[in-house]
């Protein structure tokens, strides 16, 4: 599913360069649940962004789904992303101006798919997260949590082979870090590919593999147990 | 190729982001509107300008005669100097290219009447040159022509006034007017910029006026236009030789001021054209600041529209948008509200300009108008400039990684 080999990126701070990333080896079968973990400052985010095409690596092979990822144009890139990623971040990055449905609905516009498609596609994925009802309203008028439920159906709605997510949790309460945890587990047991970015233990062990990193390069990489995150548990 | 779903995600930001979209719009109506304004006064003034010297060609010189008052030649002061006939035609035969239209002038004050309707005026007696040289515009019939001149005909050309006071509702034309007891046949009628007092002229042929008043060949005036060839001080020198001669002929004293006077307009529309140049090149300084006022705020405005929607742009981007439908996407939003501001303004500024028209005739602001292909053209500029303006910035933001735009809060 995903392959990545030798992976470097370095980022320019006045005439030095901050080496970040320092040959990263890492492979990932479809269906799996990953957690990438680290102090800041070591690099998880930066890898997660090359994954994601939101940024580009300097040296180093990069395959995704049999694809390899490289000398992207914008206009290659951009096609890629809709095509293969869909992205969750900390801070939802929903557009304020735009209701739930119109957020879920956006990747699917730049498929060109059509208006009516979308907004049944749409509806079907906000329907999935438990938000059908709150299709009409403006993000600034959801919950955190609602927010992030939102920010998962419209990573969905383009049917992405992966899930890429920064800090899903990092926002919100416990409570409400465990039902989208819960949600999200849901999705891995469907077979989705997912791998997240946090710097919570609880949250990694959430997961069913952990790659540690420090200093921009893997230190572990364990497969352990998934702990279930379904609210029950809680009490 | 119309995309009727990029134009419903523009409208859609437009619809959501209001006080973005009136400040931008705000900029380019007050841009246009002050343009037009602005544009539309000092056209005001400069046809105050032009309506003073509507009444005469601009390069009329009139010559008159008076009392010598200083002696010379060995003949004493006082006396008494009378054109006649003769002189016009000499001033004919010296000057030549140099004389455009010519005519003589006889003045006379008449009662005149029609039926049971009588009125005082006065009768101009004519050349058909009198028509170019006071610019006087036949709404019937004809003008004097040279045959009434030859056949000395009772005929007469009557002002739009005389026609409205003597024949009431009525048509002139053909019917007899008396004047002083004679009748006239009136073959035009004529109106004049010169305002109401040139409307109530009468016009005649100088050579009836000339055997039924007095029977003799005298003039009044003469009153010529130069070849319009002639640039300003060609025209003045010209004027003062003409002066001179004319002294020579009658015997006057060069120094003599009263006897023989012969005035150019030559010498005002020197100095009005000069203010009217002033005037216009300081309108075009005044249009382009506005202009690029305008330019510069709705620039600033684009620069900071784009960098609001920085994150936006990235969350786009991460979606899978192309950097294409990035710049056009806020390209067209920004063209669109443009145009739109932009009309608004023009139309704001013509109709304020016909609303004040009135009321401004008093500042000496006669028809403020605009022309509107200039303020269609000031309009385009804009809207060109704001896509200029819009385009560079959502560029490069198009451009940066959305990682980079994503961080930014």
């Amino acid at each position: 599913m995903l392959k990545i080999n030798k992976l470097h990126k370095s980022y320019p701070i006045g005439n030095t360069s901050l080496h970040v990333l320092k040959g990263i080896d890492l492979f990932v079968e479809a269906g799996e649940m990953v957690a990438i973990m680290g102090s800041s400052g070591s690099g998880k985010s930066t890898l997660l962004n090359i994954i994601g095409m939101l940024d580009e690596a300097d040296e180093g092979e990069y395959v995704l789904d049999n694809v390899p990822i490289k000398n992207l144009t914008e206009k290659k890139a951009a096609i890629y992303r809709n095509k293969f990623l869909g992205f969750i971040f900390q801070s939802f990055n929903l557009i304020n101006y735009k209701n739930a449905l119109d957020n879920v609905a956006l990747p699917l516009y730049y498929q060109g798919i059509k208006r009516k498609e979308r907004i049944d596609k749409a509806l079907f994925h906000l329907e999935k997260v438990g938000l059908k009802d709150w299709a009409t309203h403006l993000p600034n008028e959801l919950s955190g949590g609602q927010k992030q439920r939102v920010a998962i159906a419209r990573a969905l709605a383009a049917d992405p082979k992966l899930l890429l997510a920064d800090e899903p949790t990092g926002a919100l309460d416990t409570k409400t870090s465990h039902e989208i945890m819960d949600f999200i587990q849901s999705l891995n047991d469907e077979g989705k590919t997912i791998l997240m970015v946090t710097h919570e233990e609880d949250i990694a062990n959430m997961c069913k593999r952990i790659v540690r990193l420090k200093d921009g390069v893997i230190m572990e990489d364990i497969f352990v147990n998934q702990v279930r995150a379904s609210p029950i548990c809680l009490i | 190729m119309f995309d009727i779903d990029l134009w419903r995600e523009i409208f859609q930001s437009i619809n959501m982001n209001k006080t973005r979209t009136l400040l931008s719009g705000f900029t380019v109506t007050f841009a246009i509107l002050l343009f037009a304004l602005l544009f539309g006064i000092t056209n005001g003034l400069l046809n105050t300008f032009d309506s003073a010297f509507a009444d005469d060609a601009k390069n009329s010189i009139f010559i008159r005669s008076g009392k010598t008052s200083k002696a010379s030649n060995g003949l004493q002061a006082g006396r008494q100097i009378q054109f006649e006939n003769a002189d016009q035609e000499w001033v004919e035969e010296e000057f030549g290219d140099k004389v455009q239209y010519i005519s003589s002038r006889i003045y006379l004050n008449v009662t005149a009447t029609f039926r049971n309707e009588k009125s005082t005026n006065t009768v101009r007696a004519v050349n058909p040159d009198h028509q170019y040289l006071e610019n006087t515009m036949v709404n019937y019939g004809r003008y004097i022509n040279e045959s009434d001149v030859k056949n000395k005909t009772k005929v007469v050309v009557i002002g739009r006034l005389v026609e409205e006071d003597l024949f009431l509702k009525t048509t002139a034309i053909g019917k007899y007017i008396n004047l002083n007891g004679i009748q006239y046949k009136v073959v035009g009628v004529f109106s004049d910029d010169g305002g109401d007092n040139e409307e109530r002229m009468i016009y005649m042929p100088v050579s009836t006026a000339q055997q039924i008043y007095g029977n003799n060949d005298h003039i009044d005036q003469i009153n010529l236009t130069y070849n319009p060839e002639m640039d300003y001080d060609e025209a003045i020198s010209f004027s003062s030789i003409l002066s001179k001669k004319m002294k020579e002929r009658f015997m006057v004293s060069q120094n003599d001021q009263r006897a023989i006077r012969v005035r150019n307009l030559a010498n005002e529309s020197k100095a009005v054209n000069q203010m009217t140049f002033i005037l216009s090149i300081l309108v075009l300084i005044i249009g382009f600041g506005t202009l690029i006022a305008g330019i510069v705020g709705i620039s600033n405005i684009m620069i900071f529209i784009v960098k609001e929607r920085t994150k936006e742009i990235g969350i786009r981007k991460a979606l899978g948008a192309a950097p294409k439908s990035i710049v056009l996407i806020i390209l067209l939003e920004s063209i669109l509200i443009t145009i739109i501001a932009g009309f608004l303004g023009l139309f704001l500024g013509m109709g304020i300009l016909e609303l004040i028209a009135p009321s401004l005739e008093k500042y000496f602001i006669k028809d403020p108008y605009v022309s509107l292909n200039l303020v269609i053209a000031a309009t385009f500029t804009l809207i060109f400039a704001g896509g200029l303006a819009g385009y560079l910035p959502a560029k490069k933001a198009s451009r940066i990684k959305p990682i980079v735009a994503l961080r930014k809060y």
